[in-house]
Order: C-alpha cells, then sequence, then structure tokens
C-alpha cells in the first residue's frame, strides 16, 4: 500500500482546497493517521472509497476522542545576557490548546486485502459547534457507530440519515464518555473499596476519629 | 382448633386415614409446579437454559414450563446484568406478573451489579425496585446453584401461612403487587430506588 505521504499528496492532487495533516502517534503501534478538515471530508472520503489503487470499501471501526483544553509547555533555548555575561537560559512559553472532540475512522481494503488506513475529523470545539460530516453515506456499517459516539461522545454528524441515542435513553442527556463526564451520585457502602471508590467513600461517610493516644503508665 | 398431634396423625395414617391442612395442601401443589418467566438479560441466561436443559433438568423440580407471558408466570428469574435502560421493562413485567409471584436474582449483577457497579449505566442491583426472595451470587452462578435457590424459594413456600399476622404477602391486601416503574430522567433512573423496598446499607463505627 502506498504511504500516508502518497495518498496524502494524490488527495491534494486531485481535491483542490483539502487540507491535510499527518498526525505522528508516538506509542509502540506507530499508526500514523490523517487528520482532514471538515468542508472536504466526504470528499476525501469518497476518493478513499473509489480510487482503484486503494479502494478503501472496508470501515471497519469508527470511535471517538475527546481532548480536553490543556497547556503545552515548550521550552526553548534562548541566548540572553545576564550581568554582562551571555548565557544560554531555558524559557518555558506556554501554550493554550481549547478542548474539541474527534471522530476516527479504520477503513481497510476487502478487494486488495490491504489497511488500515486512519483518517480523523476534529470539531471546533466540545460544545454547540461540536459537529462533523457523517460518513454513513460512503460507508453504511458507520451507521451504529456514528450514533454511538453521538451518545457517548456528543459529536453530531451532519447528513446522518437516523442520529439518534443508540446506547442510553432518549431523555438522557449526558454524554458519558467525555473526560469531564460526573456519573449520577449513588455511592453505597461496600466492604472492600479501592481506588476511585475509596475516594467516592470517604465523601459519603465521616473519617472515624483519632483514637485518643493511650498515656504511658 | 389446635394443631393435630404428629403421632396421632402418623398412627392414623398407618391405619388408612390420610389428615392433611388446606395450608399444607395449596403449599405443596404450589411449590412443586413453579412456572418460570422465559426471559434472559446477559450470559446468566446461558446458565439459566442449562438448568432447563437435560442435564440439569429442572423439571424435576416442577419449574420446566417457562412462560412466555407474564400473565401465566410464577418466578421471575433475574438472570444477568440489569442496565438502567431495561430496568423499567423489568419492573413493569413483574407487575404484570398474577400473585402469588416470587423473585430470584441471579448473579452478581442482578444482586449488586457486579463488575459493573461502579458504572454508569447498570443498575446496582434489581432489588432496588422490586422485592426478592432468593439471591444466588456467582459470576455466572453454576446451574446447580440455581436448583439450589429454586429449593430454597421451594421450602420458602412450603413455610408460607396462608391465615395469621404473618401470612403471605400475596394474602395481604394491605401489602403491594405492583410497584411504582422508574422513569428515565436526565442523568439517571428516577427515582434511583424505590425507599420502600430498598434502603442502601448504613456504616456504624462501633
Amino acid at each position: 500500500m502506498e504511504s500516508l505521504e502518497q495518498i496524502k499528496a494524490r488527495i491534494e492532487a486531485v481535491i483542490p482546497g483539502a487540507k491535510i495533516d499527518i498526525v505522528p502517534n508516538p506509542g509502540p503501534a506507530n499508526q500514523r493517521s490523517l487528520l482532514i478538515d471538515n468542508d472536504h471530508a466526504p470528499a476525501i472520503a469518497k476518493f478513499l472509497r473509489d480510487d482503484p489503487t486503494l479502494c478503501l470499501d472496508f470501515c471497519s471501526n469508527v470511535t471517538g476522542i475527546d481532548w480536553l483544553d490543556r497547556t503545552v509547555k515548550k521550552t526553548a533555548k534562548i541566548k540572553k545576557i545576564v550581568e554582562g555575561i551571555e548565557q544560554e537560559v531555558d524559557q518555558i512559553t506556554e501554550e493554550k490548546i481549547p478542548g474539541y472532540l474527534e471522530a476516527v475512522y479504520h477503513l481497510y481494503s476487502i478487494t486488495h486485502k490491504h489497511g488500515p488506513v486512519i483518517i480523523r475529523m476534529r470539531t471546533a470545539d466540545r460544545a454547540e459547534a461540536a459537529r462533523v460530516p457523517s460518513l454513513t453515506p460512503l460507508w453504511r456499517s458507520a451507521e451504529f457507530q456514528e450514533r454511538e459516539i453521538f451518545d457517548l461522545y456528543g459529536i453530531r454528524f451532519d447528513q446522518h440519515p437516523d442520529l439518534r441515542r443508540i446506547l442510553m435513553w432518549d431523555e438522557f442527556e449526558d454524554h458519558p464518555m467525555r473526560k469531564d463526564y460526573r456519573e449520577p451520585d449513588d455511592y453505597e457502602w461496600e466492604p472492600t473499596p479501592h481506588d476511585d471508590v475509596v475516594e467516592k467513600a470517604k465523601q459519603h461517610y465521616p473519617q472515624r476519629p483519632a483514637e485518643e493516644k493511650l498515656k504511658p503508665s | 382448633m389446635t394443631e393435630i398431634d404428629e403421632t396421632l396423625r402418623r398412627e392414623l395414617q398407618r391405619q388408612g386415614v390420610w389428615v392433611t391442612k388446606m395450608q399444607d395442601l395449596y403449599n405443596w401443589g404450589r411449590q412443586n409446579s413453579i412456572w418460570p418467566l422465559q426471559f434472559g438479560l446477559a450470559c446468566c441466561a446461558i446458565e439459566m437454559i442449562a438448568t432447563a436443559a437435560s442435564r440439569y433438568d429442572i423439571a424435576r423440580f416442577g419449574g420446566e414450563v417457562f412462560r412466555p407471558s407474564p400473565r401465566q408466570a410464577d418466578l421471575m428469574i433475574v438472570a444477568g446484568t440489569v442496565t438502567k435502560k431495561m430496568a423499567p421493562q423489568i419492573v413493569r413485567l413483574y407487575n404484570q406478573m398474577a400473585d402469588p409471584k416470587y423473585v430470584i436474582a441471579m448473579g452478581a449483577c442482578a444482586i449488586s451489579g457486579g463488575p459493573f457497579k461502579q458504572g454508569y449505566n447498570v443498575l446496582k442491583g434489581i432489588d432496588r425496585y422490586i422485592p426478592v426472595d432468593v439471591y444466588i451470587p456467582g459470576c455466572p452462578p453454576r446451574p446447580e446453584a440455581l436448583l439450589h435457590a429454586f429449593m430454597e424459594l421451594q421450602r420458602k413456600i412450603d413455610s408460607q401461612k396462608l391465615t395469621g399476622a404473618e401470612k403471605a404477602m400475596h394474602l395481604d391486601p394491605k401489602q403491594p403487587s405492583e410497584f411504582p416503574v422508574p422513569k428515565f430522567g436526565e442523568h439517571d433512573l428516577e427515582p434511583p430506588a424505590n425507599p420502600d423496598v430498598f434502603q442502601p446499607p448504613k456504616l456504624e463505627r462501633v
């Protein structure tokens, strides 16, 4: 299969104005992915599916990712004159990245037996503008998984034929897979609490009062 | 009338006179033909099916007739994970069953939420909404455990009184036969538990 750079170059040649970034993956899997812009996403996806050499006719998996607001610290060495002597000093710059949601598609080709090519789409923010174009018109297998992402992450998919909640009930308002989701507080006592459950238990039950120190007789 | 003396009853039986009580006859009949409601929720249902099949054969205890309608069932085996989305339907099915009715909570999920207890979408025990007669721990419990629960339920039915202050729940008009169905709320089921049926355990410092 072609490399992502080659795919990117071919898409940019065919679809003018398409903005594509290659997202690196520092993990051991090293699976890089294509970040495509929302305006051209249906056209890019159609190209990936219909191009005879790629022919990515099978969308095996659609996932959501929640990225919270974060600050990235960068250290750069700059030369500065301190007390008349030129020295190298670390300068720390902080960059604030507002939060967004991502939808990730894993595409394979049944015809050519290759893949996966991973494409991502990003929403503008985590609230009103959390929407991306649906790829269900191209891959029917994405229908339920996009509904699941809508249910659990709250990404709205434009042009989805039937965008309803799929796992939680219709009256439910939260998105449980978001990182800032807090489940309803219905803790009940259990004998062996651990990790998060210990924290919950501490909130619900007062600490055992410290026993009075025994005076040495 | 006082209760008949046990030695006298045996003596009469030896002479061919069989004396019994209405209560014993009634309970004997009921405990040996408990018809469970035919529904399963998760992997526990597979064990329940195995219990009904030939190897474990729940028919030996009179429970082989799994009814597809709650109107014809005596026993609800809550076999598996009760999600919050499913809980109102379970309560509604229980309400549709005719008295006398019994509930077995089968497996860790049905009795407490099990491995999903800390999650957002699983009910932390069906006993939050309906009264449970027998609890079976296990994940999933073996068919023998379900048979054991079934026999425990038979013992419970056998000991039920027809009259008096301690008479069975279904014979007391003051006792509820139906329980409120929880509603789908914006964040959780409403109410999250029925306080008439379920009170969370309290921690007491000693």
